[in-house]
């Protein structure tokens, strides 16, 4: 069989698994693809568009935040001194610049520090989502394809990192690695990987026993084929659910550790960092250096949360009507 | 059965074992103590010794085995900072952290059960529907920014509580408790209520879950058909039988709270077990840090085991299913 039939083989194999053969639909429901289903099934509930909506909002302000910040906070030369803990609303020591949601003790704009700061978190969030999802696809299809020993050995794994809570975890990690950028993405993947594992070998172990990885496995294809190219596009589903909580956990984790001061370092102000540098502040009533970092952080969860939610809903296959 | 508790014993043991060498290796292996704790001033004859005195001149294997000797023995080395030795001072702060965890079960407890069984009485109903939500947000928030929010609230702008400290304490057995002194109580609630925000949705969700389906059974059925009130029917029949999960998972859940305390520790600056290893961590104090982590390891181990061994005694499936593998 030459690549370019085993090519064939594979997108014929996908269009059957999606249940709608394009052959076989008729004109009327020609329109009827997956995607569209999906998007009509995901709009059905208000929440979850607004949720949607302010997520790419989010993600919009965090990828252009050097260019829509009314100033760059880390720039030295334009923060000023004099302008320090300033409230809301008010404006600057030379009276061309209105602070809307104030300064902290530097001096800075906090909304533009918020921008920067949510473009660290959510940088950090996404990059170890991403990793963990990676490596708990690859280890989670290798468990359920060989099951035996190798699936009882990583099985063992992920249950006996799963029966200690992730800020435990996270704690041990950056007690041996330090501090940095790459050892809190190693902490929040080390943390991570064990939920991707556990979803994957499970949605796997049911797509093995199908008709199509038997066909495949008729065809002769070889073993990593059948892996990533027939099993994998059929575990996606539950596992892009799993992938948006676990960002979410992991954007708060990240804050989490930052805040105790054992998380990014201070070159890398993240949400969490602005936070707790707003904390020594609390106290005297200069509640916005904290309060408003925090609003965004809430935000962005609450968001990240809401879609994730709706998502399992919609590609929920028994909940499909 | 001690077939099966000798297994369990066994794999519980590997598992401190490995994480100990992972802990003290990777602590050790980071960072340079000599730098950040040795005078600069010294002389070269001064900083030998002082190096000898803190043992950090043998090889790192060999200061393993040293540690794994001293361990057993319930030594786990003696602070940089503090100089006095590691367990000790961990186990001064353990009562705190310890009141602090009790409390916040209780709490989770007393307010998330009527809550959550309320909720499951109620499912459409308004506040219904506004408990579920707020055990959502209970999830999502993180804790450490509701612990800075209810100081913001409850300490600076409103003056109700205190945000920082144990307040007065008195001694029983030797230990100093906070919850018996009114001062004690003001400075514990809102830390308790923190660390208890989380574990809370969690009772209600399992509470209005447990609800609805013990509502359906026909025992309760049969209660009301005898024409026991409401009120007998939900307080003995239904409460006593989701109980059952609710104090299963809780109990599970201990190690997580004395895990999480960490967070709400720093927060209200709660002189616990919690505040001190931060501090360690960042001081770089080594034997701190190493020896807090292995007792919070050998408390999850415990935990877990002791789950382990109990259901195997309700649920003979269980150890079965093991020793057939």
């Amino acid at each position: 069989m030459s690549p370019a039939d085993t090519k064939m083989v594979g997108t014929k194999m996908a269009d059957v698994s999606t249940g709608i053969p394009p052959e076989r639909a008729s004109p009327a429901t020609a329109v009827e693809t997956p995607f569209r289903r999906f998007l009509s099934d995901y709009t059905e509930s208000p929440v979850a568009v607004v949720a949607f909506v302010a997520l790419v909002l989010i993600l919009l302000i965090a990828i252009f935040a050097p260019v829509i910040s009314p100033q760059n906070p880390y720039d030295l030369a334009v923060i000023d001194i004099m302008d320090s803990r300033l409230a809301p609303g008010e404006t600057n020591f030379a009276g061309d610049m209105t602070y809307v949601l104030g300064t902290d003790d530097q001096g800075r704009d906090m909304l533009s520090a918020i921008f920067y700061g949510l473009r660290i978190s959510l940088g950090v969030g996404v990059a170890s989502g991403v990793i963990a999802l990676s490596l708990g696809l690859v280890i989670g299809l290798t468990a359920a394809y060989f099951g035996g020993k190798v699936d009882t050995l990583i099985m063992r794994t992920v249950d006996l990192q799963l029966s200690f809570p992730a800020i435990l975890v996270a704690l041990i990690l950056v007690a041996v690695l330090g501090r940095g950028v790459d050892k809190i993405i190693i902490a929040l993947v080390v943390v991570q990987w064990a939920y991707y594992t556990r979803t994957v070998r499970a949605s796997a172990l049911v797509e093995r026993r199908k008709e199509y990885v038997e066909a495949a496995t008729c065809l002769g294809l070889g073993t990593r084929h059948i892996l990533f190219r027939h099993m994998l596009p059929n575990v996606l589903p539950p596992l892009i659910v799993v992938g948006t909580v676990q960002v979410a956990h992991a954007i708060a984790l990240e804050a989490t550790l930052s805040f105790l001061g054992i998380g990014l370092p201070i070159t890398e102000p993240s949400l969490g960092l602005l936070i707790s540098n707003g904390f020594d502040y609390m106290l005297s009533g200069k509640y916005w250096i904290s309060f408003f970092p925090g609003v965004a952080l809430l935000i962005t969860i609450v968001t990240i949360n809401l879609v994730g939610d709706r998502l399992r809903d919609v590609l929920n296959p028994r909940l499909q009507k | 059965m001690s077939v099966f508790i000798i297994r369990r014993l066994l794999q519980a043991s590997l598992v401190i074992l490995v994480m100990s060498l992972l802990v003290f290796f990777g602590v050790n292996v980071i960072g340079n103590p000599v730098d950040i704790l040795i005078n600069p001033d010294f002389t070269q004859e001064q900083r030998e010794a002082a190096i000898r005195a803190l043992g950090l001149h043998l090889p790192i294997h060999e200061q393993y085995f040293v540690f794994l000797k001293n361990a057993v023995q319930g030594d786990l080395g003696i602070s940089f900072v503090f100089g006095e030795p590691a367990l000790k001072l961990i186990v001064q702060r353990m009562p705190a952290t310890l009141e602090l965890a009790f409390a916040a079960l209780f709490l989770s407890i007393v307010v998330g059960i009527p809550l959550g069984v309320y909720a499951g009485l109620h499912p459409e109903s308004v506040a219904g529907r506004t408990i579920m939500g707020a055990s959502i947000l209970g999830f999502s928030l993180p804790t450490f920014w509701v612990g800075i929010m209810m100081i913001m609230l409850f300490a600076v702008m409103l003056g109700w509580l205190p945000s920082t400290g144990r307040g007065d304490t008195v001694e029983v057995l030797g230990i100093h408790v906070s919850f018996l002194t009114w001062d004690g109580l003001r400075h514990l609630f809102m830390p308790a209520l923190n660390l208890a925000l989380l574990k809370m949705s969690l009772v209600i969700r399992l509470a209005r879950a447990g609800t609805r389906e013990v509502m359906h059974q026909d025992y309760v059925k049969f209660a009301r058909a005898k024409g026991l009130s409401r009120r007998r029917v939900v307080l003995v029949h239904v409460l006593k039988n989701i109980m059952i999960p609710v104090v299963t998972i809780l109990g599970l859940e201990l190690g997580s709270l004395i895990a999480f305390s960490v967070v709400t520790e720093t927060v209200f600056a709660w002189p616990g077990m919690g505040k001190l290893i931060i501090d360690s961590i960042q001081l770089l104090d080594r034997p701190v840090v190493v020896a807090y982590l292995m007792i919070i390891v050998f408390m999850f181990v415990t935990i877990n085991l002791v789950v382990d061994v109990l259901y195997s005694l309700l649920d003979p499936r269980v150890r079965l299913q093991d020793l057939k593998e």
